[in-house]
């Protein structure tokens, strides 16, 4: 399973301060909707603003976005450049 | 990439390159210097008019009516627009996904609705058919205000009983969500380990507060644009920014209108460094016109530019760091408040991310507010967030380094991320090369040079991450063998050079032989806009695998023509060759686009890309300077700039790159700074009074090119054009408190505080 870290201020409004979550699916969209199961509203939450690391290369657009069953996933800000 | 691996070995010294890493003039090059270039102001239009903009005057109002009807008689006055000809945009109509965009702030920041919120804040615009009388109407908008108190400072802005800009803004990201409205838009909090309890283990702790003003980007070259509306409500924008497309989508968002029925045209841009990532004039042109039935020109005044367009954050940090007295660092803290102007979004959260970035942290936690204040909507900025961040960072290293009595560098190296390093984001380094931005700098002659009485020395290091994103490009074959190179991302920092040397390298023509272009928003297919250090890295990647596209049309045109599998052609130096046989004569590019209405047509490779394995950036600046103790006026002597860029694909505008940033976060350090009045009216409207660095001020910036390829870029590259800025305030801030012997943690060190600093000290 894919090791998921939420950003603190994410996890402490939708997942009762649990950054840390084991979460199984071939993309970002199975993992996130898996998530989402289980606390409603986070989809949304991820939705705004956030960018995604698998396995250590940032990911703007990362819905589509696949994992291994071995991933490190982190939710980020966003980044915008100059 | 099918041949990426093939590209990596090249890198790697097992074939050498032919064009990228050679600097030949750039394509654009010789229009600028003799003037023929086209920028934003250059553009005129039959029948043109001119438009003029009423901003107020006060950094925070209510705004109780506007009458335009003096100026509506005005002879010559042909359009007049406010915040109430513009349609009504839903506050939770936002953007989302790769990043928050507010569609109502944007609004209210290119016009105000009910209330102007900073100096500067557009309230009406004018179109009549000269500046003279635009402005003369302007003079005639009768404007009625209730001035309400401004809010200028983080500090005064977050004060429990200050004046809320915005009723209703409730910090995002507490728990619980507060219950009163305040100035403060939203908490971000980052944290690796235990910091609180690591602290526990270190031998040495220091800790500082830092202060940073806001300052501007500084381009040149105003923001100016042309709006045509014809008849039939079709739209032309000709626009000075870094993104066609992006202008675009903004301009149908804000006007309410289809992205199909506006086409915006690239002019050429005179420096934007992030602050042409917005629109401000655009919308407004784009109404005037459609209300006149006129093209309508508008061109800010410097005054203009500096009071109402994107500055970037200023703020305050608090920064500390324990470690071992051998050196190494057990845990650090960060916590910051930016200023994000009148609208939410200052970058303090991309400050959180970068600040700790160069170092090995097991243990680190970074806290950060984004506060609104009484001053221009922030706009990126090379690196957006992160100079503050590093300066607060880089100064408490060197503040460790003198504790410990340990070289700054050493210890930095002794630190220092390297590939596998968890970032205080959470994301483990692939590979980097921050450590050998430092082993090199500590290798050069300025580090080991001695110095004079009154003279010091600073380093700092710092990161920028480097984005990819979507791009496009078009590889057209001319008939004579000549090629086109079309993308849509507009040149800032010279990448039509290297655009050209790249689709050069994959075809094996001259780069001569190559016209790079950037195209308007109906010529090629949608790009993301110039920045975030991502077009050499990301169009770059879109036009090899177009030029790559390219080669394989054309051996499949030779093998037709030889009547072989297109197998047995193989493609090197612009020639395609048979290899099965030695029959058939080898067929240059030329050649070959001279069939090509016998082979199928037309010659071109395109492709439409959203990049991936953007390589972070990592820099290591030195910089001397010496303090005159009677003045203190702080000159600095020499500066060297050290930086991982991957691979230089052209050389010389890599080096203007790193020299150019180096020379605005110097400027930084010492000079700028927004100067208000107790009322919220900015004092230093101009290049005489906001004081940039000249090139009469610098020493020659000394380059380092360290390249440490990025396996994400066929060719290696990584970006180059923000990570520069990111060391020069620390290192300018910890030469100064070496020379004067007094730790400097307020900028802009400019000579009436050094002064005040030292008689303090006496």
């Amino acid at each position: 399973m894919a090791k998921v870290t939420l950003p603190i201020e994410v996890a402490r409004s939708h997942c009762h301060g649990e950054r840390g979550h084991d979460v199984s699916g071939s993309d970002i969209r199975e993992i996130v909707k898996k998530l989402e199961l289980q606390f409603p509203g986070l989809r949304e939450r991820l939705n705004q603003g956030l960018a995604v690391a698998i396995d250590g290369e940032i990911f703007q657009d990362w819905l589509l976005q696949e994992v291994e069953t071995d991933s490190e996933v982190y939710f980020l800000p966003a980044i915008e450049g100059g | 990439m099918g041949n990426e691996k093939d590209h990596l070995e090249a890198i790697e010294g097992k074939e050498k390159f032919r064009y990228i890493g050679t600097s030949p003039i750039r394509p654009d090059g010789v229009d600028k210097v003799t003037g023929r270039a086209n920028f934003g102001a250059d553009f005129t239009a039959n029948g043109m008019i001119h438009g003029r903009v009423v901003r107020s005057s006060h950094a925070h109002a209510k705004i109780k009516s506007i009458n335009i009807e003096k100026a509506l008689k005005m002879k010559g006055v042909k359009a007049i627009v406010t915040g109430q000809d513009f349609p009504k945009i839903d506050p939770s109509d936002k953007v989302v996904g790769e990043v928050v965009v507010s569609f109502y702030d944007m609004s209210q920041n290119v016009i105000a609705r009910d209330k102007v919120f900073y100096d500067g804040h557009a309230v009406a615009a004018v179109a009549a058919t000269s500046i003279k009388i635009a402005e003369e109407a302007a003079a005639l908008i009768e404007i009625e205000y209730e001035v309400l108190p401004a809010v200028m400072t983080v500090i005064d802005a977050m004060k429990k009983n200050a004046p809320v800009l915005h009723k209703g803004m409730k910090t995002e990201g507490m728990d619980p969500v507060p219950k009163r409205s305040s100035n403060v838009a939203s908490r971000a909090e980052l944290k690796l380990g235990n910091a609180a309890e690591a602290f526990k283990d270190a031998d040495v702790i220091v800790e500082r507060d830092y202060t940073a003003q806001t300052v501007h980007q500084g381009y040149i070259e105003p923001h100016a644009c042309v709006a045509e509306v014809s008849a039939d409500g079709m739209a032309t924008i000709w626009s000075s920014s870094q993104g066609q497309f992006m202008v675009r989508a903004f301009v149908a968002k804000l006007c309410a209108m289809n992205a199909s029925k506006i086409k915006v045209i690239p002019s050429e841009i005179g420096g934007g460094f992030g602050g042409k990532t917005k629109v401000y004039l655009e919308p407004l042109a784009l109404l005037l016109s459609r209300q006149s039935g006129r093209p309508v020109k508008m061109v800010m005044t410097r005054e203009e530019v500096l009071r109402a367009t994107g500055p970037t954050s200023g703020g305050h940090a608090r920064a500390k760091i324990g470690a071992k007295k051998d050196g190494t660092l057990v845990a650090a803290e960060l916590e910051m408040e930016y200023e994000a102007g009148a609208f939410a979004g200052s970058p303090v959260k991309l400050g959180c991310m970068t600040g700790f970035a160069p170092y090995n942290l097991k243990h680190v936690s970074c806290i950060g507010w984004d506060v609104v204040v009484n001053r221009p909507q922030a706009a990126a900025y090379r690196a957006p967030g992160a100079p503050v961040a590093a300066f607060a960072v880089e100064s408490a290293m060197d503040e460790l380094a003198d504790t410990l009595g340990i070289d700054p560098l050493e210890l930095r190296i002794k630190n220092a991320a390297v590939e596998g390093t968890q970032a205080p984001y959470g994301v483990k380094f692939p590979k980097i090369g921050c450590l050998e931005t430092l082993r090199q700098a500590k290798a050069t002659e300025h580090y080991n040079m001695p110095l004079g009485p009154n003279q010091g020395r600073g380093v700092a290091s710092g990161f920028w991450f480097n984005i990819g994103g979507q791009s496009s490009a078009s590889v057209m074959v001319n008939p004579d063998g000549t090629v086109i190179v079309a993308t849509g991302s507009p040149d800032i920092g010279g990448s039509r050079a290297s655009m050209a040397l790249m689709a050069a390298e994959v075809l094996g023509i001259d780069y001569d032989n190559i016209k790079p272009l950037v195209a308007d928003t109906e010529s090629v297919p949608f790009s993301d806009l110039t920045g975030g250090s991502r077009v050499t890295f990301a169009t770059g990647k879109a036009v090899v695998e177009a030029a790559e596209d390219a080669v394989n049309d054309m051996k499949r045109r030779a093998a037709k023509v030889w009547d072989v599998d297109i197998d047995q052609v193989e493609w090197k130096d612009g020639i395609a060759t048979c290899i099965e046989t030695d029959i058939h004569k080898p067929m240059t590019i030329a050649e070959i686009a001279a069939m090509a209405g016998k082979t199928g047509g037309a010659i071109s490779g395109k492709a439409n890309i959203n990049a991936k394995g953007a390589g972070a950036a990592f820099a290591t600046h030195i910089c001397d300077v010496e303090v005159d103790p009677e003045t203190g006026y702080v000159q600095v002597l020499r500066y060297t700039a050290v930086q991982d860029v991957g691979t230089a694909i052209h050389p010389a505008y890599v080096e203007g790159q790193m020299q150019g940033g180096a020379v605005q976060g110097i400027g930084w350090a010492l000079n700028e700074e927004y100067v208000y009045s107790k009322d919220g009216q900015l004092q230093n409207t101009g290049f005489l009074d906001y004081r940039v660095p000249v090139a009469s001020d610098m020493p020659m910036i000394d380059t380092v090119i360290v390249e440490v390829p990025n396996p994400g870029h066929p060719y290696g590259v990584r970006g180059v054009g923000e990570v520069p800025i990111v060391p020069p305030l620390g290192a300018v801030a910890n030469a100064v408190s070496h020379a004067i012997g007094i730790r400097m943690a307020d900028l802009p060190m400019s000579p009436p505080k050094i002064l005040a600093t030292i008689d303090a000290a006496d």
